[in-house]
């Protein structure tokens, strides 16, 4: 009933049909070509996600629609919630309840859902949270925008506690990342978010046809009913301050680890590079661009791209910007990003801010024209 | 920290004496911490009662909430999960998709399920999400030192409504068991009390019935107990349970609204099959669509 009602779209074959096993009729091809957000939400039935929950909002409802037909087909749980606040929330209970969960929404959705995602935080619960952003703040635009990333690096809700962010520019980078969020929120027990834009979200792209599974993980902390055991309870209120001091205590002890274990990030043409560029996601692919047009007019650009943008790769850009004469942060925001740059680079090079907001998208020209705005006025220090 | 009841000296306990005559659930580890006259104890008994005769507690999971209800998970030797304020319902719908076979319940009060949390409570009702919901009116906030709630009686001085509850600008008492009770979803919606013996009686049975209905896969079940607050209401518990028993019993009746599976409802809803039937007719001409 479902393949013949949905002829326009491409249905990827899945890494559950291994060659020699009926699929020889009609090879895998090499690529296919898929919409980000269908792309997403199939990497995360590929990587084992048992449960979805979600709510319709622009740019990122295609999500919702592909989970919609391919969950239950796969005889996993979804459910179109009445809020992103309750998506969040039965997103939690499923959690809790050990399965592996996947979230989705856009700006606006994301705000709603900070308090679930403190109290996931806060109870230690491994959920995946995709963020198909758009243009803010308030209801702002349907636009791709990158406005989110103080949300979500700095925390995202109340109380101290981190979330590992991960942003990918690629559409096939995306599928690799949604898997390693579950990894990554399992491993530490915390929320992940994928911190995607509306053009990652909307764009096709070609993508292998072959998405990667992830091993089904066996936690002992899970509710199951206390059969023979101890109850267990899932909770992030501890009363007396001693005991949540030692409990905030311990997830920063998390998060240390996860700062030295889970740091990613990529570089294009730094080796000899005058200026480089930090951005990531969508800011990230035009920043690409513009640093083939700089170097073709002779001027030295390189990119750093961190892909963890939560931990940070701090050390690996203060390294990579150590002989740079400047850096530039590109982002589809005021000035978010440029805050961890400058952090990270401890005053040792300049730091500049290119930015657009609202849906608008920096042009390769603008960035080249923000590095050589850089380099003039940079030209007294060090040349 | 909960830890499981020992059972060893009950049953000495009953081999010595022949018969048990009063002995706490085995499901019910620690004595409360509830302020005297607080009817939190006497329903949290009843729930542990009513797991432990239907042999339930081995697969139950409590979804807890906010207010002094939170506590639940520390007395019930249940495997448990808290909310955020309001979202019980909503958590409850993600264990209970996950884990069907499990009995899922919430134990809300009345600011949690009926203010901050009525998105949820409702939308779990018109899906016929099939845990169950033990809903505890008290008409205040009893945690937050008893503010105004939406089911506090009209006239009642609390804390946020000095001179009384004034329906010009506070509105009315909210009817959840009533309005709830007309969404198909609902297998189950009875309120009950617990201002005497024989109304804890009626309320066990209630809650019992409860969870058969869950177990029996019909849809959502909810049972709203009526239940005291002495110290925010200002009284003794003594003049708290005759408050209870005359002037909230006389703005929230109680009784059984819906028990779909014995045939009460109210008149005018559809039931859940008949709401199925009329899905699967409109659902019909897509499934004999021709094959492309």
């Amino acid at each position: 009933m479902t393949v013949a009602q949905t002829p326009r779209r491409i249905r990827p074959a899945l890494v559950a049909s291994p060659p020699g096993t009926g699929g020889e009729a009609s090879p895998l091809p090499r690529r296919v070509l898929m919409k980000g957000n269908e792309a997403m939400a199939e990497a995360a039935i590929a990587a084992g996600c048992d449960a979805y929950f979600g709510y319709p909002i622009t740019p990122q409802a295609e999500l919702l629609e592909w989970m919609a037909r391919r969950m239950p087909e796969e005889g996993r749980v979804f459910v179109q919630a009445e809020s992103e606040l309750a998506a969040i929330n039965m997103a939690l209970g499923a959690a809790a309840a050990g399965a592996r969960v996947l979230v989705s929404s856009s700006s606006p959705g994301i705000s709603l859902m900070a308090e679930g995602m403190s109290y996931m935080a806060g109870s230690r619960l491994p959920v995946v949270l995709i963020n198909v952003m758009r243009g803010g703040p308030g209801l702002g635009s349907i636009g791709a925008a990158q406005g989110d990333y103080l949300q979500a690096v700095k925390g995202h809700g109340h109380g101290d506690y981190r979330v590992p962010v991960l942003g990918p520019s690629s559409i096939a980078e995306a599928i690799d990342l949604v898997r390693e969020a579950f990894a990554i929120a399992e491993r530490y027990r915390t929320p992940v978010i994928l911190l995607a834009d509306g053009i990652l979200g909307q764009a096709m792209e070609p993508v292998s046809p072959v998405f990667k599974a992830l091993a089904p993980s066996t936690p002992d902390w899970v509710l199951e009913g206390a059969d023979g055991r101890e109850p267990r309870v899932v909770r992030s209120l501890h009363l007396r301050p001693e005991d949540l001091e030692r409990h905030d205590i311990a997830l920063q002890a998390v998060y240390s680890e996860i700062e030295a274990n889970e740091i990613r990030w990529a570089g294009e043409e730094l080796a000899d590079a005058e200026i480089v560029l930090v951005a990531y996601g969508t800011a990230a692919r035009v920043s690409r661009t513009a640093v083939q047009r700089a170097r073709a007019q002779g001027l030295r650009a390189g990119l750093f791209r961190p892909i963890s943008l939560w931990p940070f790769p701090a050390a690996a850009l203060r390294e990579a910007s150590a002989g740079a004469r400047a850096v530039v942060a590109v982002e589809m925001s005021a000035g978010q990003l440029v805050e961890d740059v400058r952090l990270a680079i401890e005053g040792a090079v300049p730091v500049f801010h290119h930015g657009r907001m609202g849906g608008m998208v920096p042009t390769p020209d603008g960035v080249v024209a923000a590095m050589r705005q850089a380099w003039s006025t940079t030209d007294g220090g060090t040349s | 920290m909960t830890s499981l009841p020992q059972t060893d000296n009950q049953d000495a306990h009953t081999a010595e004496c022949g018969r048990t005559v009063y002995r706490r659930p085995l499901l019910l580890s620690n004595p409360t911490s509830y302020c005297p006259g607080c009817g939190h104890g006497i329903v949290h008994r009843l729930v542990a009662e009513v797991l432990e005769e239907l042999d339930l507690g081995r697969r139950t999971i409590l979804v807890g909430s906010v207010g002094c209800s939170v506590f639940a998970y520390d007395y019930l030797a249940l495997d448990a999960v808290e909310s955020p304020h309001g979202r019980a319902a909503a958590v409850a719908t993600g264990v209970k998709r996950y884990r069907p076979d499990h009995v899922v319940f919430t134990y809300q009060g009345d600011g949690d399920l009926a203010a901050i949390g009525t998105a949820e409570i409702v939308h779990a009702a018109a899906r016929g999400e099939r845990f169950t919901t033990i809903f505890v009116n008290n008409g205040i906030y009893g945690m937050t030192g008893g503010q105004m709630a939406p089911t506090t009686l009209l006239g009642q001085r609390t804390t946020s409504s000095p001179t009384g509850r004034d329906p010009q600008t506070a509105g009315y008492p909210l009817p959840i068991t009533e309005m709830l009770s007309l969404l198909p979803g609902v297998a189950y919606a009875a309120r009950v009390s617990v201002a005497d013996p024989v109304l804890v009686g009626r309320a066990k049975a209630a809650i019992k019935r409860a969870f058969e209905v869950q177990l029996e896969g019909h849809g959502f079940s909810l049972v709203e107990v009526l239940s005291t607050c002495p110290v925010g209401w200002g009284m003794t518990p003594t003049q708290a349970m005759e408050h209870l028993a005359t002037d909230v019993a006389a703005v929230y009746p109680l009784g059984t609204w819906v028990d779909r599976a014995k045939g009460v409802a109210p008149a005018m809803p559809m039931t859940m099959e008949a709401a199925k039937a009329a899905a699967s007719h409109t659902a019909h001409p897509a499934h004999t669509a021709p094959e492309a």
